[in-house]
């Protein structure tokens, strides 16, 4: 087996023993941080189909995570106080069909105008798109606007409580395993293909006979019903929505760790956010200024170390 | 329909109009020269704005604090180009995405550092703090008017330097042709740098202007940001023309419609819906404009010419 193989089957291993064992072992808390770290995995993975794999540089990702949050958030407010019948519910079925299906939509209509443009264009669109969405929840009064919302109960599902953090956690993994193989399967199909040829040499494709524009909108789909699942999931960890969930700086988050972990590779994403998650913590609980040292390290990153960690992981000749 | 309050608000739009002018200028020559997508543009916008804050309570007086912090700022702007962005103009824009959004964390934490997280309040020179009357019944603050007017000094300073004189004449041929340019022996290096400056100054500039009326805060630089880039992917990313047109019209549309909005909409629907829909509408108002147009014209409304 190759190098990476191998640290992606470590990593995967170690993200399903150590939060039980710290459980068991009294560390709560670290139970928290992995379940936010596989939920950030979820959604990273996702955009790392269309920015890594496809070439599309979205800078709105984390608009289907607030899609998806509030997806939980409105039902449950609806059902627990009454406003708008259809749309209440308890049921974890129903939250995360609507997280899906609103996300898919959405990145069904803002995709169909995004992906006429391209480079620049297509990144600052995306953008744009994203604080839409944003100023939109901001907008809405009766779900708190910009103090966000509280989820009063978590999504029912059979057989598991999302009370329970373990189970949450278990999900979250499980979600974060069939993404990825998803994921993968998705890009070694003939579809997948198309995609990335179309990233390397878009006229060379459509010259080929392939209408490259509709293989993006599904893979861009894709993705956003993708994370907007993973938006659910976050809005049952957190049980608190806000705007600021989705704001530009938390797209910005989401593509720095595809970048950082290594794009266009199955386990960058998770690796990429797991470093991500754990800085954080890190740096934050050191001095409140740890935006600064963060930054740094971004640019630092950027600047000097191309391909990401999985790029150092597999070495020179290991290709 | 109160006519006053549209004259108002009409001038308000034409004033935060001139002010996107100002950053998306900066923007936009920067991208249309240097194929560089600055991020932490609404960070020097912001770091402008604390300068020149501090040096009015230095220098007492808000106009001298201006003329200050215009090179100071236009520095801060060379520093990022030889520190940050030089290295990063061979890199494809998600790098250039990346490490200016690095650069916007390391801005931000700094002010924090340097200033606090509270904001500022900027007071104004007595005679700039009053009111004028334009006409019988019309009364607006002499500030917003010199806002207005400078802003279309800028803007007609700008004209005349990008087509009438020799730096323009670099600027636009650089637009064009790159490789040209340097192979004609002109010294791209430091063009790229003054242009950079430039943009700095013209970003630093806004946000000087608008710190007294709403206060020199961390959080102004991401919030005009944005605005700034609907902008200029409204009016064509790297035309001027483009971003003064788009900037006036983005700047009218939204200031008019977070107003009017809700008079609109309870003309076809009843009022209790108007006064629900109608804030929503109008926060994404500018976001659904753009994405009009660019339905129809994916480059934006004045293209630059194909390189």
């Amino acid at each position: 087996m190759k190098r990476t193989t191998w640290v992606t089957v470590f990593v995967m291993l170690a993200l399903a023993i150590l939060p039980p064992v710290f459980l068991w072992t009294g560390n709560a808390f670290y139970v928290d941080l992995a379940t936010r770290l596989v939920i950030l995995a979820i959604a990273a993975v996702s955009l790392n189909l269309i920015l890594g794999f496809g070439g599309m540089v979205s800078f709105g990702h984390a608009a289907y995570i607030g899609i998806g949050a509030y997806a939980v958030g409105i039902p449950v407010y609806y059902e627990t106080y009454g406003g708008i019948d259809a749309l209440a519910s308890y049921g974890g079925a129903f939250h995360i069909l609507l997280a899906v299906g609103v996300s898919a939509l959405f990145a069904l209509l803002t995709g169909v105008i995004c992906l006429r443009t391209k480079g620049v264009y297509f990144i600052m669109i995306t953008m744009a798109f994203g604080q839409m969405i944003y100023y939109l929840f901001i907008s809405m009064e009766e779900f708190g606007g910009d103090d966000g919302l509280v989820i009063d109960i978590r999504s029912e599902l059979p057989l598991v409580s999302l009370d329970n953090p373990l189970q949450l956690y278990a999900i979250a993994y499980i979600a974060l395993v069939i993404a990825m193989l998803m994921v993968r399967t998705i890009v070694n199909s003939r579809f997948g293909m198309v995609l990335q040829g179309a990233r390397g040499n878009d006229e060379r494709l459509v010259t080929l006979g392939y209408n490259t524009y509709l293989y993006r909108l599904t893979a861009y789909v894709i993705s956003g019903a993708m994370c907007g699942f993973a938006g659910a999931l976050l809005g049952n960890f957190t049980t608190f929505i806000s705007p600021d969930m989705m704001g530009w700086s938390r797209s910005g988050e989401l593509m720095f760790m595809v970048i950082l972990g290594g794009s266009a590779t199955t386990l960058g994403p998770v690796l990429g956010s797991a470093v991500f998650i754990l800085m954080e913590e890190v740096l934050s609980s050191i001095t409140i200024y740890w935006h600064l040292p963060f930054g740094l390290m971004l640019m630092g990153i950027v600047l000097f170390v191309r391909g990401g960690l999985m790029g150092l992981i597999k070495g020179k000749g290991d290709k | 329909m109160d006519y006053t309050l549209l004259f108002i608000q009409t001038l308000n739009g034409v004033q935060l109009g001139l002010l996107l002018f100002l950053v998306a200028s900066g923007l936009t020559l920067v991208f249309g020269i240097l194929d560089f997508v600055n991020l932490a543009h609404g960070s020097i916008y912001m770091v402008g704005a604390f300068i020149c804050a501090s040096l009015t309570f230095i220098t007492g007086n808000f106009l001298i604090a201006v003329l200050i912090s215009l090179p100071i700022i236009g520095l801060v702007g060379y520093l990022i180009e030889r520190l940050v962005a030089r290295t990063l103009y061979s890199r494809n824009h998600l790098d250039h995405v990346l490490g200016t959004f690095g650069l916007i964390l390391v801005l931000d934490t700094s002010v924090h550092l340097i200033w606090g997280p509270a904001g500022f309040a900027v007071p104004l020179p007595e005679w700039l703090d009053g009111r004028v009357e334009l006409f019988e019944g019309v009364v607006v603050p002499t500030f917003r008017l010199l806002i207005i007017g400078v802003g279309l000094a800028v803007a007609a300073g700008l004209y005349w330097l990008v087509n009438f004189t020799k730096l323009g004449m670099l600027i636009r041929a650089g637009a064009s042709n790159r490789t040209m340019v340097s192979a004609l022996g002109i010294d791209i290096s430091t063009l790229f740098a003054l242009v950079f400056a430039l943009g700095a100054m013209l970003a630093g500039l806004a946000g000087m202007l608008i710190s007294p009326i709403t206060e020199a805060s961390i959080s102004m630089g991401g919030e005009i940001i944005i605005t700034a880039f609907v902008v200029i992917i409204v009016g064509g990313i790297g035309s001027m023309k483009g971003a003064f047109v788009a900037a006036i019209v983005i700047g009218l549309i939204d200031t008019l419609g977070r107003s009017f909005l809700d008079d609109l909409f309870k003309l076809f629907m009843s009022p209790q819906a108007a006064e629900t829909s109608a804030p929503a509408v109008s926060a994404m108002l500018i976001y659904i404009i753009m994405a009009v147009i660019l339905a129809f014209r994916p480059q934006g409304l004045f293209p630059p010419r194909v390189r």
